[in-house]
């Protein structure tokens, strides 16, 4: 290609500003902090999907044949607690979010960029504790490591897990606390809080819950632990505790956390939303609220977790009240996202696609958490694979959608190469259909009565199980087909302009890949986010494509 | 394989209607909202799809009015599922006045089952149809879940403390129980069956196996720990006399009283210095991990059975147990 050619990076930019396994290791730059998060999430999120792969082959059939019951129940451990605390906890915010946060402010990078590397070291020894467990022979307590079973029964690494969610929630509270500063402080001259796109003020939500909840959760795994090395009577009836006591400080966390979980995917959603209708999010400031309100009323209805657990009947009453109170602000967002598209300009690339398939499983799992809310029918589904499909239908269906939309659409800005397009619209049909395939026949299963953490089950259910296992192995094709395409485009993808959508935001403003500092000077908002004119799109479209034709 | 492919599970109890007319609603509205936003989201991706390089969307920044209003017709449509479903939970969590008792011990991997007059099963459940039925759950070591799918119920069997699920089977037949909390290695393994009998295959069928009563069980038991020693019959000893307390307020030391009920019983027994008789030293030992969980059920029904004969400081007009059914965890 030719080497004055305008679309060409900048001979500078963040990623060979510097070389060498020192450069990386050692470095500030929230935008390689971004990628060394992208690897760890990725071999985790791998390591997860090979759990998920054994659990599926295992229920293909009713007898308990493949492994061992107790392999069986690890198996299930380590895929939640990987996916959970060492995937989708860290996915959009520490990748995405670290990568964007800055740049769609005007900053140069986070407010405490060592800190931000620090957060990277914790994840990684966090995750050593959680390979640890698993060469010297795993864990059996679930991801919930509900008491007593896990301070008095299983003879398992328990306290090796605890320890790792322990020190890996210290990497979610500084990332949250990064998050919550930069935004406060560090946002560009003419950059308000309702110029902020809608990603920050997911993020901005998502870091307040990082930061007030997670300390929840880091003392209870110690507790367990405590009760379990030094038998402190916490937990265990036998020694004059409350195991249901366990069941609050745990899900206390661990149910705003499925907000860490989708709060940012939301993020991503709006901006793709308004980036491919070429529009203003409709509703911006309803939007916006959303995210805070979520964040918010979501650490109010902890108790849905217990509603047969020996919680009073009253509670119960409350928790399911506040239940279906959280889901409004969820209906409002997928609405607003709607309306955006009305008279929009839509256009069909790749990202959409994904932003596509998120609507349609978050509906679903949306709609499915009302049935769970409904404290009268959940008595019937807890603890069945409806429960297990309705949070696959929002954390897969909905999290990963929105993670694999945000990548396929800043890949270009990320690194600086193009994806081949018809693969990742392919890539997206496959998922979505595997998807589906998985998990919806695990509702019919749920209602039917199939009790999660099931190693071997009656015959009848035995229909339901294969096509869930058939969608599985869709489902991994379709997880394949990029992390193919997007290797490859590392090496041979076309190179990208700085603003290949011709999309608003600071983002695009700057080359792709950005320099290390991101903007030159310091960039002046002047104009509402989303602000789509003819002009600017003519503007971004000849400068980086000279050859198509105006008008 | 394909010849038992149920996709619905069978209704056999009272509440089981109930339970799946909401579900059918909420399946009802959750399919309106789906199809109708898939397919508005669909018709706009066609209608206004890009038609040249440079347009734009129009200039709509959002509504108000549509704000509120699609806000406040889901949070209506919410609030009426809330009632709904809550009518249904108090019904499932109240067993109604004549129910019969059954006991049942959860423990890693199977469950014990004990009929007041003293037929014991494993892993079976034999109950009569058109009779309700309340459970009195216990553990004797790590939290099991009783679940029975057919008759839309489940609760959680909680170590410390006693739970209970009450159910009327509606129609005879054989019934799946399952463990649904997870339990450790052997839980999937922790199933069994609810034998729903007409109640005169009932009658036979517990006139089949009758051993010794619960409560004689219990009164053995009373002896054996020589409960009796303190506890007796004369007001003479040095603890409260247990004739007719049961399911009557007991004053306590420091003011208050409680519903001498199951889960008062329990604690008395496995905790007794949590809650002082009014007039009495707190003298009395633990006997936590001396009695097993079915032993506690039978010094609660041994304890229970004095209360028709015993002559307590009557109290006109004194709730009885069936008024609250529901343990209170402390
Ligand atoms: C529309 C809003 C939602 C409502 C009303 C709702 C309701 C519920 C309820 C009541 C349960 C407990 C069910 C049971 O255990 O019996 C539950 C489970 C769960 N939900 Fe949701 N949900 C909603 C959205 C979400 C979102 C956004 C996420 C994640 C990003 C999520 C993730 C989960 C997870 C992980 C569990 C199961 C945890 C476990 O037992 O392992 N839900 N949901
Ligand atoms: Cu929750
Ligand atoms: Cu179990």
């Amino acid at each position: 290609m030719d080497a004055i050619d305008a679309t060409l990076p900048p001979p500078v930019n963040y990623l060979n500003a510097q070389h060498g396994i020192k450069s990386w290791l050692l470095t500030r730059d929230h935008k390689r902090i971004a990628l060394l998060y992208l690897f760890g999430i990725t071999f985790f999120f791998v390591l997860g999907g090979i759990f998920a792969a054994l659990i599926r082959l295992e229920l293909l059939t009713p007898a308990g044949d493949l492994m061992e019951a107790e392999t069986y129940n690890k198996m299930f451990t380590l895929h939640g607690v990987i996916m959970i605390f060492f995937f989708l906890i860290p996915s959009i915010p520490a990748t995405l979010g670290n990568f964007l946060v800055p740049i769609m402010i005007g900053a140069k990078d986070l407010a405490f960029p060592r800190i931000n590397l620090l957060s990277w070291y914790i994840y990684m020894v966090g995750g050593l504790f959680t390979i640890a467990v698993i060469v010297l022979g795993g864990v059996d307590t679930g991801w919930t490591f509900y008491t007593p079973y896990s301070t008095a029964a299983s003879n398992t690494h328990v306290v090796l897990t605890g320890l790792g969610v322990f020190i890996t929630g210290f990497s979610s509270i500084l990332t949250g606390l990064n998050f919550i500063v930069t935004i406060h402080r560090m946002r560009a001259p003419g950059m308000t809080w309702f110029r902020l796109p809608l990603f920050i003020w997911s993020h901005y939500a998502t870091a307040l819950i990082m930061v007030l909840g997670t300390p929840v959760i880091a003392i209870t795994v110690l507790l367990v632990a405590a009760e379990r090395v030094l038998h402190l009577g916490l937990f265990d009836p036998k020694l004059g505790g409350d195991p249901v006591l366990f069941q609050h400080l745990f899900w206390f966390y661990s149910h705003p956390a499925v907000y860490i979980m989708i709060l940012p995917a939301m993020g991503v959603i709006s901006e793709l939303v308004a980036a491919f209708s070429r529009k203003a999010i409709f509703g911006y400031n309803f939007v916006a609220f959303a995210s805070l309100a979520i964040a918010l009323i979501g650490f109010l209805v902890w108790g849905h977790h217990m509603f047969v657990s020996s919680q009073s009947v009253y509670a119960g009453l409350v928790f399911s009240f506040l239940s279906f109170l959280v889901a409004i602000p969820s209906a409002v967002k997928v609405f607003n996202w709607t309306a955006t598209m009305y008279k929009g300009s839509i256009s069909f690339q790749a990202p959409i696609m994904y932003v596509f398939g998120f609507m349609g499983l978050f509906l679903v799992g949306g709609l499915t958490g009302l049935f769970l809310a409904s404290v009268g029918l959940d008595v019937h589904v807890h603890d069945t694979y409806f429960v297990v499909a309705h949070f696959h239908y929002i954390m897969v269906g909905g999290a990963i959608m929105g993670f694999q939309g945000g990548l396929h659409y800043w890949w270009p800005k990320i690194f600086g190469r193009k994806y081949p397009e018809g693969w990742a619209k392919l890539a997206a049909l496959v998922i979505f259909v595997g998807f589906n395939l998985t998990f919806f026949p695990q509702f019919l299963l749920g209602y039917l009565g199939m009790p999660r953490r099931y190693y071997a089950y009656p015959p009848e259910f035995q229909v339901l199980n294969i096509m869930s296992t058939a969608g599985a192995s869709v489902l991994a094709i379709g997880y394949l087909i990029p992390a193919i395409y997007f290797a490859w485009s590392l090496k041979y993808g076309e190179l990208a302009e700085a603003n290949p959508w011709g999309a608003k935001g600071l983002e695009w403003t700057i080359p792709s890949p950005p320099p290390t500092y991101n903007f030159e000077e310091t960039p002046v908002i002047t104009e509402p986010p989303y602000n789509y004119t003819p002009e600017f799109v003519a503007s971004v479209t000849a400068a980086s494509r000279p050859e198509v034709e105006l008008g | 394989m394909f010849n038992n492919f149920p996709l619905f599970p069978r209704e056999a109890s009272s509440v089981a209607g109930q339970v799946d007319a909401l579900y059918f609603l909420l399946l009802a509205i959750s399919g309106f909202f789906a199809v109708t936003i898939s397919l508005t989201i669909v018709a706009f991706a066609v209608k206004y799809r890009r038609r040249h390089a440079l347009e734009v969307g129009a200039k709509i920044h959002g509504s108000t009015a549509l704000e509120i209003l699609w806000s406040a017709v889901p949070l209506a449509i919410v609030m009426g599922i809330f009632v709904w479903s809550s009518v249904i939970f108090i019904r499932i969590s109240r067993p109604p006045r004549d129910a019969m008792d059954i006991y049942v011990v959860g423990k890693q991997w199977m469950w014990k089952i004990q009929h007041p007059d003293g037929r014991r099963e494993i892993n079976e459940l034999h109950v009569p149809v058109g009779q309700p039925v309340r459970l009195t759950l216990a553990s004797e070591d790590v939290i099991h879940d009783f679940f029975v799918p057919a008759f839309r119920v489940k609760a959680d069997v909680v170590p410390g403390r006693f739970t209970t699920l009450w159910f009327e089977a509606t129609k005879p037949g054989r019934y799946h129980f399952f463990c649904a909390q997870y339990c450790g290695t052997e839980h999937s393994g922790m199933i069994g069956w609810v034998d729903a009998m007409t109640p005169e295959d009932f009658q036979a069928w517990l006139a089949g196996g009758a051993g010794e009563s619960l409560a004689s069980s219990g009164e053995k038991l009373f002896q054996e720990l020589s409960c009796n020693s303190c506890h007796r019959p004369d007001s003479q000893g040095r603890g409260p006399v247990l004739d007719g307390i049961y399911g009557r307020p007991v004053a306590l030391e420091g003011g208050g009283q409680v519903i001498a009920d199951d889960s008062y019983i329990r604690e008395s027994i496995v905790d007794p210095q949590a809650r002082t008789v009014a007039g009495y030293q707190p003298i009395m030992p633990t006997y936590q991990g001396l009695v097993t969980e079915e032993g506690l059920l039978q010094l609660v029904a041994y304890i229970k059975s004095l209360g028709t004969t015993g002559q307590p400081t009557p109290t006109p007009g004194a709730p009885t147990a069936t008024d609250t059914p529901h343990p209170t965890p402390k």
